[in-house]
């Protein structure tokens, strides 16, 4: 019975994760609701009159609304194609043998994911000034010619990608690599006996035991195709390459918080989650039917 | 044969992801006027300190600075205290209505309402633009919750506390005397995740703080680094006679090679203790990995 008597502290103990949750997560949920209204902060989120859909047909007839997706879209997808990456990074790490060379080249590949987001994009920005920048430094001494690359629309997916890949690829590695580490040593040696090579036994062997993680990664992965990341793109962007980096998150800021058009940004920002939500429910359902791996 | 080309790669992807910080460091330590002209490569062109001499002489990345490290400690002291006690109790199996507080800490990793409805409420209960708006903002990561959550469950055996509260013990004694000593290892690893986030963001600041006395490093960066804000300020440019014009030339390269130096200055303190907790952060992506 003493067990019973003072079960009220174990909720007390989750007290205060449970209403900061309340209010900074399920508030907003509700303030969802001034998508379908004409938000005024005099009327407040309540009063402020029903408009149904008005804000979601202006997005979707809004001249940029194409381009705007179609940004959003190709960095989103270039990026998921990097996705094997990672991977193969692991395999490959998996695969060496002087522990201490290892060890430093996992060291060197984490790295790059303490650097801030302001960091690399100013990394980026210096590197790629037509005239003093480290990359054109390197293009123009191998004989080439150099240009600025940030004020190209045409590279600018590029540039947001592969700077992604610099500082996540090696990170990413290290939940494969545990995986690895998992697979049983028994294995290995009925391999080695049937006389396989090593590029045999990671098809064969490493890969299979990959799947499951590389499934369940994958659809966190696509469950994010919509919701590309604000932080970077807004520091990257400028007058010349709007046209290439004009995407969902900028626009729902610059229409949000910089306009004050709250019902009209949040509409857009729905928009956008919703789209989210049935992919990933998709992706999770294609997967389990054929995979029997899901997220759930 | 396999190995020669595995090694082989694995040096070209090490100077691929060291090059890049590499040359900040000899770009700073270099004349300016060298970096910029594209003579530096390998090593520092005519080694000086001015550009850090500079950098310290700025005093918004002084208070910057101060700033984050404020932040960054009582933001990750908030972030503790509002997760490790929730991952533990989430942790019990037998809890009355467990499945239903697992689901409500779930439904915001998949739906969120948006930068405007959040904003709306920072506004609404007067957190937009004060010196404590970066510590409350950003409590808690679920994905964090998660991952502790999973600890407790996988690594601390629930037989412990209940002898514990055969023996008499309230549920508070079980926490705070058995369950947190023998969750140290995934308390150093989460205090490590959120001071790196808290170092390391700017969104939040950019949205919600205006006040130059709070902005943090990384908005000071930003500031200098991407919108160029003119640094060495105090200096008349106005009216420049040959002399003065090439001085403010002299200027333009100078502002140049702080960047370099500035980008090492707020990314040294994570890069240099990095190695050393290296360890835990790995821990923290095994432990997540783990199904709960």
């Amino acid at each position: 019975m003493k067990v019973i008597r003072n079960d009220w502290q174990l909720y007390l103990l989750i007290l205060p994760a449970v209403v900061y949750v309340f209010i900074f997560h399920y508030i907003p949920m509700y303030g969802v609701q001034i998508a379908f209204k004409d938000f005024s902060t005099r009327l407040g989120i309540w009063n402020s009159p029903w408009v149904g859909f008005k804000h979601f047909i202006r997005f979707v007839t809004y001249p940029n609304f194409k381009k705007i997706i179609w940004n959003t879209l190709s960095i989103t997808l270039y990026n998921l194609m990097t996705y094997p990456i990672p991977i193969i990074l692991a395999l490959l790490i998996n695969e060496l043998n002087n522990q201490r060379f290892r060890k430093v080249v996992q060291m060197v590949s984490y790295a790059p994911h303490f650097v801030s987001t302001v960091v690399v994009c100013s990394m980026l920005i210096l590197f790629t000034d037509n005239n003093n920048g480290l990359f054109n430094h390197i293009i123009r001494a191998l004989g080439g010619t150099g240009s600025d690359w940030l004020s190209k629309p045409s590279l600018f997916p590029s540039l947001y990608v592969w700077s992604s890949v610099w500082q996540s690829a090696g990170w990413s590695t290290i939940i494969f690599l545990a995986a690895l580490a998992g697979v049983s040593p028994e294995l290995y040696e009925a391999a080695y006996m049937d006389g396989a090579s090593r590029l045999q036994i990671i098809l064969h062997v490493n890969i299979p035991a990959l799947a499951p993680t590389i499934i369940t990664m994958f659809i966190m992965r696509v469950g994010q195709i919509m919701s590309l990341g604000f932080e970077k793109i807004y520091l990257l962007q400028n007058s010349l390459n709007l046209d290439a980096s004009q995407v969902i998150s900028t626009y729902v800021y610059e229409m949000g918080v910089r306009n004050g058009q709250f019902s009209y940004a949040s509409a857009i920002d729905l928009f956008n989650t919703v789209i989210n939500i049935l992919l990933l429910l998709v992706v999770n359902k294609i997967s389990q039917r054929s995979a029997g791996v899901g997220i759930w | 044969m396999f190995d020669f080309c595995n090694v082989f790669i694995m040096l070209v992807l090490i100077i691929i992801m060291a090059y890049p910080l590499y040359f900040i460091v000899i770009a700073s330590l270099s004349d300016p006027y060298k970096v910029i002209n594209g003579k530096v490569y390998l090593w520092p062109a005519d080694f000086t300190l001015d550009s850090y001499i500079n950098v310290f002489r700025e005093s918004s990345i002084w208070k910057g600075y101060y700033n984050t490290i404020r932040y960054t400690f009582w933001g990750t002291l908030f972030n503790l205290a509002l997760t490790i006690p929730a991952a533990y109790i989430l942790s019990k199996k037998k809890l009355a209505g467990r499945k239903f507080l697992s689901f409500y800490f779930l439904i915001p990793m998949y739906f969120s309402g948006g930068l405007v409805p959040t904003y709306l409420l920072v506004n609404n209960i007067g957190l937009m633009n004060k010196p404590y708006t970066l510590i409350f903002l950003g409590g808690i990561s679920i994905y964090n919750l998660i991952v502790t959550r999973i600890f407790f469950q996988t690594s601390i055996p629930e037989e412990l506390y209940e002898s514990a509260s055969m023996d008499g013990a309230s549920h508070f004694r079980v926490f705070f005397q058995i369950a947190m000593p023998l969750a140290k290892p995934i308390i150093a690893v989460m205090a490590l995740y959120y001071a790196v986030a808290h170092w390391n963001s700017y969104f939040n600041a950019l949205i919600y703080i205006s006040n130059d006395a709070y902005q943090p490093l990384q908005i000071v960066l930003r500031n200098i680094l991407i919108n160029n804000q003119m640094l060495l300020v105090g200096m008349d440019t106005s009216a420049l006679s040959a002399d003065e014009a090439l001085a403010a030339a002299r200027r333009q390269y100078m502002a140049q090679g702080m960047k370099y130096a500035l980008i090492f200055v707020s990314s040294a303190p994570l890069l240099v203790a990095y190695p050393f907790v290296q360890k835990h952060f790995v821990k923290g992506v095994m432990i997540g990995s783990l199904k709960g």
